[in-house]
């Protein structure tokens, strides 16, 4: 069974021109967003992305870009009340 | 086993409250998963064993419901498997003991080197996300450690789900070890070591299985129970002026609604055909409320404010909880999230209001 979220939220972007094809952005996605296609990486399942940041973070030339963070609702409520970022400071199980 | 000190390792840093009964710096060597040690040119290194005990596997039972949870470190640094030599294959992972036991295990037969990140106790992904399984925490223990000196060979072999954290050009720049992002799962690191170091595309992309959700259901039900407590004082509290006191259908409405969103939603969760979390979980909610209601006699002209009453707060304590599971979710972007947050939150604050409201009406005025 294939997990779906919401559609057309996704802040990854790519630039092209930059794209030198090496392919990094690839191996390092969860979700098989990017395939490399003539020589250059494509997003090919934008709705697939988690914006994790492993693709941008690992792309030696900044060709890609993501408003990254943890995809938590509760890091979320609690960054309202303690100001600053969103992250996985649960302490409990895994919790992303 | 060797009495010295693991080298570069200057101070003690052990895990859990292991430092006030072992004042030695050499907790690591101690454990009872480190087997001996194995000399290289900088110092002893432990070699682990790849077998669970009972008591490891015990440990992850009590962790998964959130008992000495924070405790459930290991040491970081180096560490061997097997009979490593210069030329072995270097793993890269990180110091929850949870982590370290399921990338052991998958290890037997293999001879490598194990480097273990200070992670604080948090697993690869979501230490990658925070930042500790970081390029600056890799540096640093490539360089405590003195692996350059006791391998040969300049690669690293990381979690693919490190990336998030890890800049690998950073890293060869750095150090002039080269990263590679092996398998997302520990049970693949065989395949992808006997291939010639190549992750298939099944290797390289995260799951969510019904399994994968069951293990995570536990931790959301200690959750919702502590948070339980206040509530359940609180009604307490309100029986002292109630015309018609909170009763165990209360208790066991509440219950069954908090499982409907720790539990119910997350094992059924790509079958209940909507998208947003919380409204899987209130359509779970608004489910077991009507069942609830039915059991305990509510559909009645008498009883129609505790009828609506309980529904509300049944949808939206499931939703609420259910909400939260999209932290636990592998799939869910922070935009999407937050996007779902602004939908869902007014309705789950909405229903808690109304139907709070309608549940005092009930039963503090008797109404």
């Amino acid at each position: 069974m294939v997990h779906q979220y919401l559609e057309d939220v996704v802040t990854l972007e790519m630039d092209a021109k930059k794209c030198v094809g090496c392919g990094r952005c690839i191996d390092v996605c969860p979700h098989r967003v990017l395939t490399v296609m003539d020589g250059k990486a494509n997003i090919v399942n934008k709705n697939r992305c988690i914006e994790c940041g492993a693709c941008a973070l690992n792309c030696p030339v900044g060709a890609l870009s993501v408003d990254a963070g943890v995809g938590c609702a509760s890091a979320i409520v609690k960054s309202w009340f303690t100001g600053g970022e969103p992250s996985c400071d649960c302490g409990g199980g895994d919790c992303c | 086993m060797s009495d010295s000190c693991r080298s570069g390792q200057s101070s003690c840093c052990c895990s859990g409250n292991s430092c006030s009964v072992d004042s030695s710096c050499c907790c690591a060597q101690t454990e009872p998963w480190v087997t001996g040690s194995v000399d290289t040119p900088a110092g002893s290194v432990p070699i682990i064993s790849t077998t669970l005990t009972r008591t490891d596997m015990f440990g992850a039972w009590k962790v998964r419901w959130g008992i000495g949870r924070m405790n459930y470190t290991i040491d970081s640094g180096l560490y061997a498997v097997g009979e490593p030599k210069a030329d072995s294959p270097v793993l890269v992972s990180a110091n929850y003991k949870l982590t370290f036991d399921t990338l052991r295990k998958e290890l037997s037969g293999l001879d490598c080197w194990l480097l273990i990140l200070d992670t604080k106790g948090v697993n690869v992904w979501c230490a990658a996300g925070k930042g500790t399984f970081g390029t600056d925490e890799l540096v640093r223990q490539i360089e405590k450690t003195g692996l350059g000196a006791i391998v040969s060979h300049k690669r690293l072999i990381l979690p693919q789900l490190g990336a998030s954290g890890i800049d690998g050009t950073q890293v060869s720049r750095r150090t002039g070890f080269a990263v590679a992002f092996g398998p997302v799962r520990a049970g693949d690191i065989k395949q992808y070591l006997s291939s010639g170091n190549n992750a298939s595309e099944e290797m390289r992309t995260v799951n969510f299985t019904a399994w994968d959700r069951l293990k995570l259901t536990p931790i959301e039900i200690v959750t919702a129970a502590r948070q339980a407590v206040p509530a359940f004082a609180a009604l307490f509290l309100l029986n002292l002026f109630a015309a018609r006191p909170f009763e165990l259908n209360t208790f066991i409405i509440y219950l069954g609604s908090a499982l409907m969103g720790t539990f119910a939603t997350p094992l059924l969760l790509p079958y209940i055909p909507v998208k947003m979390f919380a409204f899987k979980g209130g359509i779970l909610g608004l489910l077991w409320g009507f069942a609830a209601s039915a059991f305990f006699g509510f559909y009645s002209r008498a009883a129609l404010l505790a009828l609506f009453g309980y529904i509300l707060i049944s949808m939206s304590i499931s939703a609420w909880y259910a909400m939260n599971f999209t932290g636990s979710s592998t799939y869910t972007s922070p935009s999407g999230v937050m996007k779902e947050m602004k939908i869902a939150l007014p309705f789950i604050s909405g229903a808690a209001a109304v139907g709070g409201v309608l549940l005092v009406l009930f039963h503090i005025f008797g109404l």
